[in-house]
């Protein structure tokens, strides 16, 4: 039997990777909002994230904080070029063609990281050490406190945006209804530009605060993209909130397989509950049933 | 104001338009009639830039807009309502509203311009402040048809496109709708392009107007030539067709 303790180990740490999941989830979801595409090469950006980090630390020898910011910026850089190279050039393509360009242009930035860095795993450090806090019998790092405080703080801001600001509100138009956001006076094309911004950063902060618990290297996006994907998923591909919920789901399910299960199992559950999803319910968790995307 | 010459569109290999030429004066009401099919939603897209013509131009006051985007040709004054009402059913009255107000709401001081604004559409259509907060899709036909009418209105355009206002809306809406558009014209001076297949209505507020067959324009006039002209009675006022629309 597994002491309480320990359940709540499983879910703590569930919690946190399922934070990681939700953000990169995120990003699918605001992409496949502006565009109805699913972005491919979302988990790219997660590994530009930590890589660029990585990279710009060794480099520059700044402090983290900047060298993090940096990173985020170089990483929404690549999102903004990308989008203008690969995907604001095929106007009228259909979607699947799209999708076949974000899966060769994921394949092409694979590569290039490759190149530059090789096939070496690399450290981050943690934000604030790696003495573990004791909470109830079970144990927590302190990196694990900054990746879901931040997750709380990337909700609030996109509440925030989304509902508050007219930039939010004229994306949220776009992805109801773009024909009448363009007669409304938006222009579409620069919503989807913003939308590729928004998720190329938080693929990037994603990437970055996971790699102190991981490490990182030129192809981490792969998994941690299809995790993002599945939590987006399992969150009703298209709504924002529901991929942050999928991401917990997702992350919790999988951390409690591994130890209650086998470790070996850890990354079979993502798809697991991805195909029970499909199959149960093809909307979502919050899909459907008129609640509101974003 | 705006002068449509010799338009030709294209979905693909349909041609939708055929050397479509119009033109609309200052604080004019125009009607487009004709069937269904006709491409009467084509002529005001084009217009909007939605579906640019292939050949042939569109001037404002004389400056090109045939190949702007339809961002662009809102911000020069041309909005559309569109066919089917087209509202942010998700979104709530008030986020519809500010949205038709997007072209200033994203500059500094643009609040108060929308203040303004609103409590103008308000003052028009007085269930929309009621119905402020709900979400756009809750909303009656007849009123999201006023919300609709009321974002465009937002933008503070010149020249104010409408694709059948009436569908499917019962008279007395209708009736309250079609004099709001009378109003606009009248004391406004917006410039309007009224889209109808409610012909004798449109006929009754309307200046002049344009009859569209099969992507070409057959017949235009004085609303009132139109009104008693044979060829139109026959085929879009029906003598003996019940009136849709009373005065
Ligand atoms: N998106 C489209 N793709 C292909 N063909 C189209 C498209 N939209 C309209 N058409 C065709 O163009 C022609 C004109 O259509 P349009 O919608 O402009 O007619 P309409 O006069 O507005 O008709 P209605 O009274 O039914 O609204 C029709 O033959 C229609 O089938
Ligand atoms: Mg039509």
């Amino acid at each position: 039997m597994e002491s309480s303790a320990q359940i709540f180990q499983y879910i703590l740490s569930g919690l946190a990777n399922g934070s990681i999941y939700g953000i990169i989830g995120f990003g699918f979801a605001i992409i496949f909002n502006a565009t109805g595409i699913i972005n491919f090469a979302q988990g790219e950006f997660v590994m530009l994230g930590g890589m660029v980090t990585v990279f710009l630390l060794s480099l520059l020898q700044w402090p983290l904080v900047y060298c993090i910011l940096l990173a985020i910026l170089l990483t929404l850089i690549v999102g903004i070029i990308f989008e203008r190279l690969a995907v604001n050039p095929l106007k009228d393509a259909s979607p699947i063609t799209i999708v076949i360009i974000t899966i060769g242009a994921s394949i092409f930035i694979r590569g290039i990281a490759m190149l530059v860095w090789g096939k070496d795993t690399y450290p981050l450090p943690s934000f604030s050490g790696d003495t573990a806090i004791n909470l109830g019998g079970a144990t927590i790092m302190p990196q694990h406190l900054w990746i879901l405080g931040l997750t709380c703080i990337i909700i609030i801001l996109n509440r925030l945006f989304f509902y508050h600001t007219i930039y939010g509100k004229a994306m949220r138009a776009c992805s109801v209804n773009p024909k009448a956001a363009g007669l409304a006076g938006i222009n579409v094309r620069a919503m989807v530009l913003i939308s590729f911004a928004i998720s190329s950063a938080l693929g990037a902060l994603a990437g970055i605060i996971i790699a102190p618990l991981t490490l990182t290297s030129y192809d981490v996006g792969i998994m941690l993209g299809l995790k993002g994907f599945c939590a987006a998923i399992i969150g009703g591909m298209g709504s924002g909130m529901g991929a942050v919920l999928g991401g917990f789901v997702l992350g919790i399910l999988e951390s409690l397989g591994a130890g209650l299960i086998s470790a070996g199992y850890k990354d079979a559950i993502a798809f697991i509950v991805l195909l029970a999803i499909l199959f149960f319910r093809p909307g979502g968790l919050l899909g459907r049933s008129g609640i509101e995307r974003v | 104001m705006l002068t449509v010459k010799n338009v030709n569109t294209f979905y693909g290999q349909l041609h939708a338009l055929k050397n479509v030429s119009l033109h609309l004066k200052k604080g004019e009401i125009v009607t487009l009639i004709g069937a269904n099919g006709a491409g009467k939603s084509t002529l005001i897209n084009t217009i909007s830039g939605l579906t640019p013509p292939r050949t042939g131009s569109i001037l404002l006051d004389g400056f090109a807009i045939e190949k702007l985007p339809p961002h662009r040709i809102v911000e020069l004054g041309i909005s559309q309502v569109p066919e089917g009402r087209q509202i942010f059913n998700t979104l709530s009255v008030k986020e519809n509203l500010e949205l038709g107000a997007f072209l200033y709401l994203r500059k500094k001081g643009g609040r108060r311009l929308y203040e303004e604004m609103v409590e103008k559409i308000f003052h028009l259509f007085p269930v929309l402040r009621e119905r402020c907060h709900q979400p756009a899709g809750t909303l009656s036909g007849g009123e999201q048809q006023m919300l609709a009418i009321g974002r465009a209105l937002m933008a503070r355009p010149q020249i104010l496109l409408l694709d059948e206002p009436s569908m499917g809306l019962a008279p007395l809406i209708v009736k309250e709708i079609f004099s709001v558009i009378h109003a606009l014209a009248r004391q406004g001076g917006t410039t309007i392009l009224l889209v109808e297949q409610n012909a004798k209505a449109a006929l009754r507020i309307a200046d002049r107007g344009y009859v569209l067959e099969t992507g070409k324009v057959i017949m235009e006039g004085e609303a009132l030539e139109l009104m008693e002209n044979k060829e139109v009675k026959r085929a879009y006022l029906g003598r003996d067709r019940k009136d849709i629309w009373e005065r």
